[in-house]
């Protein structure tokens, strides 16, 4: 009995020897992969600041309007002035073209329903 | 264990026998087991002592061991909870309140040269002087060749330069990650920002450090790893600022001024959305001080919030608040404007003779300097100062900004009644044009305090103390509007947006005392629209002529009025205003003629 007993604590010993042993890897390799991991994020949010400030750059203002003078024959924007100001009266209806209306108005693409074929 | 009898029976009947008492035979035995016992009960003891102190001396020497190797490793970060740590989160962005970019970092290289490590330091000399034409080849042989170990060539250099160094080929010229801090809008809110500059330098790293503007006072916050590079948000508008900065800067240009200062302000807030001082300079290569000469004339010196100037009859407004608020006069209440007016050796002018006596709208419409010193008399110095005190016009600018912080507006040393007569229409008091804005913001917007800002208050901030009652601050603007539309501001009306707002025309003081007769301080305070104001604009130009007549005219009416009313054109539609008038119907826009 007593034999058995202490069979049994040494195979459990070497088991926990075991499951730590591994324990102690995965812990390991996790940790370099969150070190990498960091070293990704740090590497990208490196870019990302390259890039918001490249960007910042290229919409400065100075620049958007130098080539908005550049473009101004295709663009014609102006600065912006209270005579743009406008009332709601003023934008006109786009006409309504009914031959559009005839054509197939796809509402969702995979249920359209049934009835849309009677409007035709 | 087989015990020993404690009584023996063939030994107790021997004993018997030879007539000896056996009880002896019992308490020996009995000795002897006892001592048995106690031989064997210290044997015992002893090793369990002997255990005990084994495990102590183990526990002893583990911990001696642990900090044995805690002392000689090298230190290392927690590695598991760490923020991923680069050297591009050393100093947070500045953002606009609309979150367009003002400053933040980008990474490059710093190039130096240990010239023990170098093999053919002529030819290294000579191609680092063909990449950087500012290197001399001479020199840098010289010092390649001298007794030193480390060389710094370079702060910062582009990734090209970088190539250029790499095809050298001289293992002897290395390179350090660099941190710097860029300003992609250049010039625009230079003033501002600041600039940055490096601190402590390593080879690997080196810190950056704000040296001036926003980038200077904000340090600690920019660069504390607590906020995790959230960015610093201002209260200044892109949009507007450029729109600001161009127009400003050509009437600057037309009106031959030596500089230029505009600031635009939230009356409600004192969120300032655009401030711009010329001439300016650019943040990413921010020139040196000047080292003698007037630091005014500067680049760097920034004239909206660090320049102070008497800014002129804008001031009267405050006497004519003190007024209206104090009980001395009503808006239709007689001053008398006869001049010109002796105290002492001293007499006060007008710019042309408004007769016998105006009423107060007329003084301010008109711009009275007798009338002004009048009024102020009968208020009285006292308070008039306090007054003044409670505008903020005697303490240095609370915005966040290191420079302002230290020009404290120039008061007189002793109050007299001739300070008190001069005070009331802007002379002999020195302070800067957001001073002005401020002070403006607090009496119109209904008349409570206001404090300058330039970051964005999220929330409506709680409104100041009162200055001056409702009613007051309702004839202020009223009085403001009518300098435009018929007294000294005529030229400020923009349809649609009814300006409102006071002219300044001050001489520029002489350095050794005395003032100049052909160099002014223009000024216009401006409030927009007039009736419920929203924002106010102080222009302030400095040696400002206007030479389209026979003679030129120097008066803030000519030069400072036509900028401001052309920023507020350009300004107010950007600010989302809709101008109230109707559209001219003549421009029919349609979007079927597209």
């Amino acid at each position: 009995m007593r034999s058995v007993f202490f069979a049994l604590a040494a195979l459990a010993v070497i088991g926990l020897a075991w499951w730590a042993y591994n324990e102690n890897y995965a812990t390991q390799a996790a940790l370099q992969r969150v070190e990498k991991l960091q070293r990704q994020l740090g590497q990208a949010r490196e870019d990302l600041g390259v890039l918001r400030a490249e960007w910042a750059y290229l919409n400065r203002p100075e620049r958007l309007r130098e080539l908005s003078d550049l473009n101004f024959e295709r663009l014609q924007l102006m600065p912006l002035a209270p005579e743009h100001f406008g009332e709601v009266e003023q934008v006109s209806f786009p006409r309504l073209e009914f031959d559009e209306l005839r054509a197939p108005v796809d509402v969702s693409a995979e249920t359209a329903p049934p009835a849309a074929e009677g409007i035709q | 264990m087989i015990r020993t009898p404690l009584r023996p029976l063939a030994a107790v009947i021997s004993a018997r026998d030879k007539g000896e008492d056996p009880d002896r035979i019992m308490a020996e035995n009995l000795r002897i087991r006892h001592e048995d016992m106690r031989d064997r009960e210290r044997i015992r003891a002893e090793s369990r002592l002997l255990v005990l102190a084994l495990f102590f001396l183990a526990g002893f020497v583990a911990v001696g061991v642990r900090m044995a190797m805690l002392a000689a490793s090298n230190p290392q970060e927690p590695r598991a909870d760490g923020y991923a740590t680069t050297i591009s989160m050393q100093r947070a962005d500045i953002i606009d309140r609309n979150g367009a970019i003002l400053a933040t970092n980008l990474i490059t290289n710093s190039l130096y040269a240990q010239p023990p490590l170098m093999i053919d330091k002529e030819t290294a000399a000579l191609h680092l002087a063909r990449i950087f034409p500012d290197l001399n080849a001479e020199k840098l042989l010289r010092e390649f060749n001298s007794n030193r170990k480390f060389i710094w060539l370079r702060r910062k250099i582009s990734p090209e330069q970088v190539q250029q160094v790499h095809d050298i080929g001289e293992p002897g010229l290395l390179f350090g990650p660099r941190e710097m801090r860029l300003y992609p809008n250049g010039n625009l809110a230079a003033h501002v920002l600041g600039g940055a500059g490096f601190g402590r330098e390593g080879v690997h790293s080196a810190e950056v450090i704000g040296v001036a503007g926003v980038e200077h006072q904000f340090d600690s916050f920019l660069r504390d790893p607590a906020n995790e590079g959230e960015p610093l948000q201002l209260s200044l508008d892109l949009t507007v600022q450029t729109a600001m900065r161009r127009v400003l800067g050509g009437g600057m240009k037309l009106l031959a001024a030596k500089g230029a200062a505009a600031v635009l302000m939230d009356v409600k807030s004192g969120e300032v959305l655009a401030l711009v001082s010329l001439p300016d300079f650019d943040p990413n290569a921010r020139p040196r001080p000047l080292t003698k000469g007037d630091a005014a004339d500067s680049p760097l010196f920034n004239r909206a919030a660090q320049g102070l100037y008497e800014l002129g009859s804008t001031f009267k407004i405050f006497t004519a608040a003190l007024a209206l608020d104090g009980g001395f006069a009503t808006p239709d209440t007689m001053v008398s404007t006869r001049g010109p007016l002796k105290w002492g050796k001293y007499t006060i002018r007008d710019f042309h003779d408004y007769g016998r006596e105006l009423s107060l709208t007329d003084v301010i419409v008109k711009s009275s300097n007798i009338g002004s010193a009048n009024l102020a008399l009968e208020i009285g110095g006292g308070r008039q100062q306090a007054f003044l005190d409670d505008l903020g016009l005697f303490s240095p600018l609370p915005l966040e900004l290191a420079e302002a912080r230290h020009s404290r507006p120039l008061l007189p040393k002793r109050w007299s009644e001739i300070s008190t007569m001069t005070i009331s229409y802007g002379h002999g008091l020195a302070a800067s044009p957001v001073h002005l804005a401020a002070a403006y913001a607090s009496l119109v917007n209904g008349g409570t305090s206001v404090q300058p800002t330039l970051l964005k208050t999220g929330s409506r901030p709680p409104t100041g103390a009162r200055i001056v009652s409702t009613e007051t601050s309702a004839a202020l603007r009223s009085m403001l509007r009518q300098v435009v539309q018929r007294g000294t501001a005529s030229m400020a009306e923009v349809p649609g947006y009814q300006v409102g707002g006071k002219t300044g025309t001050a001489d520029k003081p002489k350095p050794g005392g005395g003032y100049y007769k052909d160099r002014v301080i223009a000024t216009f305070a401006a409030i927009f629209p007039a009736q419920a104001p929203k924002y106010v604009l102080v222009v302030t130009l400095d040696e400002p002529v206007e030479t389209s007549g026979v003679k030129p005219r120097r008066t803030a009416g000519w030069t400072a009025v036509p900028v401001a009313a052309e920023i507020i054109r350009r300004v107010a539609p950007i600010l989302g205003m809709r101008p109230a008038i109707d559209p001219p119907a003549a421009i029919n826009y349609t979007l079927s003629d597209y």
